[in-house]
């Protein structure tokens, strides 16, 4: 049941993602692209899903549990360290670089698109190298 | 921008099911990551969780073949270093736009305000050195 929970909110998520133009490389650069043509559609998805998501938040919150688990999963670091901050440094490069990020990478390649496809692979193996080395950094 | 407020709303409304049902964040890089080192009983909401988004793509090209048009002067070379990027730099900072941009922020997490403020401050970085070396995006 909660596999089946888990492929529904994929399919929402996709639709969303594709209903408002996140699946295309120049929205996505043309909002973090303020000195050039700024294309707003960014914004307009993180108001829409910050501005739905925090009402059922506080409300979902309240609950004992989730629905189908005995308790919620949910991160409970509040420490800033210099991985958090790196990281995403590291993630905004690549976004800015070619205007994909992981849910838009995913459900663009289903288009067949060579780029994105290569640009998928690239990120499981980014994703990898990071395993792979994790216990060193 | 209607369409893009509508789309993030349906992104809120998937990440609220997730929720509400699993007691889980939609973080897409960390559910991704997640399943490249399976554990009993953890990969299975994963995997069908990244089938959704797969099969919401493919409803995507019948529905809105223009959500996959790409105009983009990055060459495949661009591709492989930004998905390079991504994928390791979301597992080194814990999230990407989902997770720390929707999810985090709906919470008030001040590790994902901040993580989200940096990508998108390097992304808007990335974007100017890319204008800077090709002429345009």
């Amino acid at each position: 049941m909660k596999n089946a929970v888990s492929f529904i909110v994929g399919l929402i998520f996709a639709i969303g993602l594709g209903i408002s133009g996140m699946t295309q490389v120049h929205v996505v650069r043309g909002f973090l692209d303020i000195f050039g043509s700024w294309n707003p559609a960014l914004m307009g998805v993180m108001i829409g899903a910050i501005g739905v998501h925090s009402l059922f938040y506080y409300n979902i919150k309240k609950k004992s549990s989730p629905l189908l688990d005995t308790k919620f999963h949910l991160p409970t670091r509040k420490d800033i360290d210099k991985k958090l901050l790196i990281g995403s440094a590291v993630f905004g490069i690549g976004w800015g670089w070619a205007g994909i990020c992981p849910g838009p990478g995913i459900v663009a390649a289903t288009s067949g698109n060579m780029n994105i496809l290569i640009f998928v692979a690239s990120m499981l193996t980014g994703m990898g190298i990071y395993k792979l080395i994790e216990k060193k950094l | 921008m209607i369409n893009a407020l509508l789309g993030g709303m349906l992104i809120g409304i998937a990440v609220s099911i997730m929720l509400l049902f699993n007691g889980r964040v939609t973080g897409i890089s960390g559910i991704v990551s997640g399943s490249l080192q399976p554990k009993m009983g953890d990969i299975g909401w994963r995997t069908l969780f990244i089938a959704g988004l797969v099969s919401g793509g493919f409803l995507l090209q019948f529905t809105i073949p223009s959500a996959f048009v790409q105009n983009s002067n990055a060459l495949t070379g661009d591709y492989i270093f930004a998905g390079l990027m991504v994928g390791f730099g979301t597992v080194l900072g814990n999230g990407c736009t989902s997770g720390h941009g929707v999810c985090g922020i709906s919470r008030l997490s001040i590790r994902s305000i901040l993580a989200t403020i940096t990508f998108i401050a390097f992304g808007i970085l990335s974007v100017i050195v890319f204008k800077t070396l090709r002429g345009s995006l």
